[in-house]
């Protein structure tokens, strides 16, 4: 086993074990109600007060911290798995546009609590809407023959202009607060217990579809054409993908923003398919490098408070033009056309 | 002999203008058909209405004894198209990789096995790219790659080749290399449905030729064909275009 595996095996071997951890604190959180995961979550939470202790911060005491930790984690794992796929299929911009729609679905989903009296996140709403909007998305796709321009840039802008109007209708109608600017930008500091649930339910769906489809995927992304001659179901694999972006397009937008929320789907790959030499090793590196770019963006965040969606896009592209440099200098031309 | 393909009195196309009109032809087993015809003549639709990939607008298709598109046994299918209609110029994948996707249609959903691997083994041994196994599909040259897609085909276990001009862009030693392998496996009886551009490569190689330009012009062994006006017919003023050779 060469050096550059092993590294690759170190790094995903992390990731899971951070990954486990995460998902840990969100169960024992939504049960620390019942007596032994109470236990364990008071055991959890004093350990974080030790890594303060020894680490002069003052992060890990927090509860709402580890939320925000948490979704982070997820979204750094999922964004990319999905990613290699929609990049290498040069559908890069489906995830801004399927944001843009989630957008319009969190609006929906503030007038739908504030008109039915219903509790919960404007999140599941948003996750139905966004659904809908991938559905729609294919379809027109599915009539142009083409991933092109067009379509995205209608359902793009369209989706956009809704929600922008409903803001408004609903301020003007309601005595709600529609709080949306978080989810526009990404808000470390907002991220309810719920919000990190659903990510990471979000997550175990999400990496276990791909598991099971993996060579699908892979068949329908690398010649669409051949997978249809070997009787693939192309069209239903198609459009399972679009599902799953607009699934993780919801989950990641709390933390990324809906502006930036394509660039977790987008740069951790290219970053890891301009040195990756096989598929296999593309998926790992784009995971490594999705967490890597969560890691130390909310690190950077957190110290300097900043903006975590921003730094960690930023250490992303950071990590892009290292593998450039890498990889002798010159930029792979993967479209992203759409 | 028993028809792999059966194309009977077919008509379609895409809107109010037919791109194949009322086109019947049989492929029988162990054959190597030839599928010429000028630019936009219908070669490509007419593969992939036997291959299942379209329903006719009248008439119908059969493949290995069932209606095209509800055929369902995809790995009894090889298909080579043209290099440009792949991902393999961007995306990071090895030759083992994409000789291993010939195995996706018989594994399903379950694991991959010892046995798939076996056949990709044997597959790139046969067409000679064994060497390049670990190397990226983009750093290929184009004879190399369009191997590996032959490689591929084989690992599925393939009866029916399919190659949509396979060697476009393919320099001509490799490409007559190429055409020397597609021989030796028809011999093995491999059944082959080549489109090609060069009539020369058709005419050395092929049993039947199936001359097309909308409708089939010829249908039928290549000395006929030859000896034949089914060229000057299909190709009308555009054949002294294509009489040079590429």
């Amino acid at each position: 086993m060469t050096l550059r595996h092993r590294l690759e095996l170190a790094g995903l071997g992390a990731t899971a074990l951070v990954a486990a951890v995460m998902f840990g604190f969100v169960l024992l959180h939504w049960l620390q109600a019942y007596p032994g995961a109470g236990f364990l979550y008071d055991q959890f939470m004093i350990a974080g007060a030790w890594m303060d202790h020894y680490l002069g911060t003052r992060v890990f005491r927090r509860s709402f911290m580890w939320q925000q930790i948490a979704t982070g984690v997820f979204v750094g794992i999922v964004a990319p798995l999905v990613g290699v796929y929609l990049v290498h299929r040069e559908m890069a911009l489906i995830g801004e546009t399927l944001a843009h729609t989630a957008f319009a679905g969190v609006v929906f989903g503030f007038i739908f609590v504030a008109l039915f009296g219903v509790g919960g996140s404007p999140l599941y709403v948003a996750l139905v809407v966004s659904v809908l909007g991938a559905l729609g998305v294919q379809w027109l796709a599915d009539r142009t023959r083409t991933y092109g321009d067009v379509p995205i840039a209608i359902v793009l802008s369209g989706s956009f202009a809704v929600g922008t109007l409903f803001i408004s209708w609903g301020r003007d109608r309601m005595s709600i607060a529609i709080d949306i600017e978080q989810y526009l930008w990404g808000n470390v500091s907002t991220i309810p217990p719920e919000g990190a649930r659903l990510m990471a339910a979000l997550s175990l769906v999400v990496v276990a579809v791909i598991a099971i489809n993996y060579k699908q995927f892979l068949f329908i992304t690398f010649d669409e054409q051949a997978a249809r001659v070997a009787k693939l179901n192309v069209d239903a694999y198609n459009t399972l993908l679009v599902v799953l972006t607009g699934v993780v397009v919801v989950g990641a937008m709390q933390i990324m923003g809906v502006i930036l929320v394509a660039a977790m789907l987008v740069v951790p790959v290219a970053a890891a398919s301009q040195i990756a030499h096989s598929f296999r090793e593309t998926i790992y590196l784009s995971v490594i490098f999705g967490q890597l770019s969560v890691v130390v963006g909310f690190s950077v965040a957190i110290g300097q408070s900043l903006p975590a969606g921003s730094s960690i896009v930023v250490v992303a592209i950071c990590l892009y033009l290292l593998t450039i440099a890498v990889s002798g200098g010159s930029a792979k031309a993967i479209s992203t056309g759409g | 002999m028993t028809a792999v393909v059966d194309v009977r009195e077919v008509t379609f196309g895409y809107g109010t203008t037919p791109a194949v009109r009322d086109v019947s032809l049989t492929v029988d087993s162990g054959e190597f058909l030839g599928l010429v015809g000028p630019n936009g003549s219908g070669k490509t639709t007419l593969l992939h209405l036997m291959l299942g990939l379209y329903e006719p607008d009248s008439g119908s298709v059969e493949l290995f004894g069932e209606p095209a598109t509800a055929f369902d046994e995809g790995e009894r299918i090889g298909y080579v198209s043209q290099q440009a209609t792949d991902r393999a110029g961007t995306m990071p994948v090895t030759v083992r990789e994409s000789v291993l996707m010939g195995r996706f249609a018989h594994v399903g959903h379950r694991r991959i096995r010892e046995a798939d691997h076996r056949h990709v083994a044997d597959a790139l041994e046969r067409v000679g790219i064994a060497d390049l196994a670990d190397r990226q599909l983009s750093r290929l040259s184009g004879g190399q790659r369009q191997r590996a897609y032959i490689a591929r085909a084989l690992a599925s276990e393939a009866e029916l080749l399919a190659l949509d001009e396979p060697t476009v862009g393919v320099d001509a030693e490799s490409r007559d290399e190429f055409y020397s392998l597609l021989a030796e496996l028809n011999d093995t009886g491999i059944t082959v449905v080549l489109i090609e551009h060069d009539i020369g490569v058709v005419t050395e190689r092929a049993d039947r030729v199936a001359c097309l330009n909308t409708e089939l012009f010829h249908h039928g062994d290549t000395e006929t064909f030859v000896e034949s006006d089914a060229l000057e017919e299909a190709y009308g003023s555009t054949a002294r275009l294509l009489s040079h050779s590429h």
